[in-house]
């Protein structure tokens, strides 16, 4: 491998960062990117917070209080999209960006350019979903997954944005995708060998390949619904020969690895965090590789357990609860791998860890929750209601979510070079922590007594439960802002944070001085065992 | 930061102002196109001004990018590991290529395979049997559950016995794509050989085959279009074919373009025997789209 060096010229820095808003618009740094899909992520997390909150209010009170039955379709379905595309891919991509070139030592992403174009897609994307809010039409109302015919035939006529707006997402996360495995195959350091690597960059190698492998085939999706609507073709209507179910199996087709999509980066952030709070070296690296792969692989023939109640042949059934359960397998192997590391380890528990901790406990909750419902004739009563809504809540905000929030309280001393204040790190922590349980555990209660999802209205039986998980999403909501405001606070006037920031930490990237310099690493880092898996 | 002559350099960038462009060109075309086709669909008078806008800056500004990154390469810029990245790039985005023909293929496997005999009333315990009684399953499908919404074709486009393959005008669209992957191999050949008078020849023979099986398409389209019936109306037999060698064609026609360029880069001599990638992304989305035929040629035509 050729050496990854920025020349020994010193007119390298002459090369700090423009002024101004053109230095946004026009970056190629890997560090400025990330700053942005992570600000961008957040922007989308609030917006579609601010959908779920309406959501939640509606439902605080059996009976009709706040919006329309139609309109409350329309917040279910944007409050997921929004939070899918925009929040939790992007704020993922956006880790990547930054954290990626230095753990492996490189001087930036490998395609600069194009890096800066599968971001600034995104905002144009979401300002052609997001407007359709405001058409006379109003926006998507079919759920996020957009069953045909509710998406064609039945549609408001914003679906046509809807599917332009998917199509620049996924546009923009193929090349993202592009760019990560490129950075990661072809600009690691000399000595930095695969098994060598941070576990985040081999979790978001494996996601980059879903992507790329998925999303074209979600694009195909779309495609078709766009024939389907505007030139006469029927592939999801029965009446020309297609099938509505056809619909479903290609959407989970790319749906199913999309849910790993968001959470092998998790796995990845989670197990740099608990090492170092741990103060052990991750126990089983090599397993943990392994295990994300087999994930990886079993995503893509599992996809039909989220439609055993549609109709499909017994032997159809059986077979994708099985590989479905096959999963618990591989992700037992990691759970089983975080907690050892931790065993006999010299805790500690600053915020970053508290998170991760919560992660492992209540990712693992939503996975029990899966399991369940992978179990088909169990599945027919589970099927569509709030039960469903839980489990995969549970799996996202205090799984992908919270692993997001973990990674920037622990990667933010070395983005900004300050540190956020400790206590009110813990508290978000708490408030978080208590908010989302009080939100999301009662609704497994509700939807096993049978309350369907993405309804506005519910029989008297339900209200018990749904008052609780309505004050409990905002608290979660709120303590959310808080969050902004500690992060804020740091980046203005936290105490300046050492290079290594925790004393626990290895890794290429605790290597360099915090605040990170513009560009990482000018001469390519000796790769040490201390700041590597060996 | 990079002196032409320091090959140890990864070069970066500084800035670029291209990207931001092409996002917003193709939100311009995207959004204009999508305004065109609900105006279209509501029978109001639809504007088209908006997503030729986006077009035109998507093609302006493709081309600076593309000239820009073809002159850093001139300068030197771009050492042997950044050309691997984007050896990369390009492979791995005929990957997601393959995976978005995927879907289609698969659409037309789960329709000819589950759909349409469902819908006949195979299995015993579907329900969808009784919807139209009337239907007996068939591929290709000759006659749609509701003939009055979706017109069936008079005829398809399989094809017939092997021993009529010559006046089968799929066929000799086969042999056309075929034939250039073999030219635009030679054409690399002579880029091996610094033969630039062969590697001209060579590639100008493949854009003309391409547009020569561009060409037969259009006519195949028409003929399905004036004499069989078959349209995009015509169920879900015309929905797969036409989706399928569409995006095929759509494919076909931009490999043409980029082969096109390439034509025009050799004519200016930039390749050499050791620093060709343009050429070479170019040849492999050619051969890409020879694969992708010639798995249409099976599952659309023959089978």
């Amino acid at each position: 491998m050729s050496e990854v060096v920025v020349a020994g010229h010193d007119d390298h820095h002459d090369h700090g960062p423009d002024k101004g808003l053109a230095r946004w618009l026009f970056t190629t740094n890997h560090k400025d990117i990330g700053t942005l899909y992570l600000w961008f992520s957040f922007l989308m997390f609030l917006i579609g917070g601010v959908l779920a909150l309406v959501i939640r209010a509606e439902l605080f009170q059996p009976g009709l209080q706040f919006v329309e039955p139609g309109f409350f379709n329309q917040m279910t379905t944007n409050h997921g999209l929004i939070m899918v595309f925009g929040a939790i891919m992007p704020g993922f991509v956006g880790l990547a960006n930054w954290l990626v070139p230095m753990m492996v030592g490189a001087p930036d992403m490998a395609l600069p350019r194009m890096n800066n174009l599968s971001f600034w897609i995104l905002p144009f994307a979401f300002t052609l979903l997001i407007s359709t809010l405001f058409m006379d039409a109003g926006g998507p109302n079919f759920g996020w997954t957009f069953y045909a015919p509710l998406s064609t035939t039945y549609a408001p006529e914003t679906v046509t944005y809807f599917i332009f707006g998917v199509h620049m997402m996924g546009a923009s996360s193929i090349m993202g995708s592009i760019n990560i495995i490129a950075t990661i195959l072809n600009m690691r350091a000399p000595g930095m060998t695969l098994m060598k690597m941070p576990l985040f960059v081999w979790t978001w190698l494996i996601t980059a390949y879903l992507l790329l492998a998925v999303m074209p085939v979600l694009a195909g999706a779309v495609t078709m619904m766009l024939f389907d609507i505007h030139f006469g073709t029927s592939f999801f209507n029965a009446a020309g020969g297609g099938d509505p179910v056809m619909f479903q199996h290609i959407f989970w087709f790319f749906g199913h690895p999309e849910v790993y999509i968001m959470i092998l980066p998790a796995f990845g952030v989670v197990s740099q965090i608990i090492p170092t709070f741990s103060r052990k070296p991750l126990f089983g690296y090599d397993s943990m590789v392994y295990a994300t792969a087999s994930i990886a692989f079993l995503s893509f023939i599992v996809w039909a357990h989220h439609m055993f109640t549609v109709g499909m042949p017994l032997a159809g059934q059986l077979f994708f609860m099985y590989a479905t359960m096959l999963i618990a397998i591989p992700t037992g192997v990691k759970v089983f791998n975080w907690v050892s590391t931790m065993w006999r380890g010299s805790m500690s528990f600053e915020t970053p860890m508290l998170f991760a901790i919560a992660f492992v406990i209540l990712f693992t909750i939503g996975g029990f929750s899966g399991l369940m419902l992978a179990i088909t004739p169990a599945d027919y009563q589970y099927h569509d209601t709030y039960f469903v809504v839980a489990h995969f809540h549970y799996v996202l905000v205090p799984g992908a979510l919270f692993s997001i929030i973990a990674a920037v309280y622990y990667w933010l001393p070395k983005w900004c070079g300050r540190m956020y204040d400790e206590s009110l790190g813990k508290l978000h922590f708490w408030l978080s922590f208590i908010g989302v349980n009080v939100t999301f555990f009662p609704q497994h209660f509700s939807g096993l007594a049978g309350m369907p999802r993405r309804i506005p209205d519910y029989a008297l039986q339900f209200a018990d439960f749904n008052m609780i998980s309505s004050i409990g999403a905002f608290i979660f909501g709120f303590s959310q802002v808080f969050f902004l405001y500690i992060v804020i606070k740091t980046i203005r006037s936290g105490k300046p944070a050492t290079d290594r920031v925790w004393e626990g930490a290895h890794g290429l990237e605790w290597t360099l001085p915090s605040p990170a310099p513009y560009h990482s690493f000018t001469h390519p880092p000796k790769v040490t065992d201390a700041e590597a898996h060996s | 930061m990079a002196s032409p002559s320091d090959q140890s350099v990864y070069y970066i960038p500084h800035n670029g102002w291209y990207p931001v462009w092409i996002a917003f060109g193709v939100f311009m075309m995207l959004a204009g196109f999508g305004t065109w086709l609900n105006d279209v669909k509501a029978g109001e008078a639809a504007t088209d001004w908006m997503s030729f806008a986006g077009l035109g800056i998507l093609a302006v500004v493709l081309f600076f990018w593309f000239s820009k990154v073809i002159e850093e390469n001139q300068q030197g810029l771009a050492n042997e590991q950044l050309k691997r990245s984007y050896v990369w790039g390009m492979g791995w985005f005929i990957f997601s290529e393959v995976m978005f023909f995927f879907a289609f293929f698969g659409a037309l496997f789960y329709a000819r395979n589950f759909a349409v005999p469902w819908i006949g009333g195979e299995g015993d315990k579907a329900i969808t049997g009784v919807l139209w009684p009337n239907f007996t399953a068939e591929w290709p499908v000759m006659s749609n559950p509701d003939n009055t919404l979706f017109p069936a074709p008079h005829e398809s486009m399989a094809a017939p016995g092997i021993t009529n393959w010559v006046s089968y005008l799929p066929f000799w669209n086969t042999v056309i794509l075929l034939t250039s992957s073999v030219t635009v191999h030679f054409a690399h050949t002579a880029i091996k050989d610094k033969a630039r008078g062969k590697l001209i020849a060579w590639l100008g023979l493949t854009i003309l085959l391409g547009i020569l099986f561009l060409t037969l398409q259009s006519y195949e389209y028409l003929h399905a279009y004036h004499e069989l019936g078959l349209t995009l109306h015509s169920g879900i037999y015309g929905s797969t074919f036409f989706i399928l060698t569409g995006f095929h064609g759509f494919h076909v026609t931009l490999g043409t373009f980029i082969l096109l360029i390439q034509f025009l880069r050799s004519l200016k001599g930039h390749f050499a025997p050791k620093d060709c990638f343009g050429f070479e992304a170019a040849s492999w989305y050619w051969h890409f789209v020879d694969v992708v035929w010639v798995c249409l040629f099976f599952f659309v035509y023959v089978m």
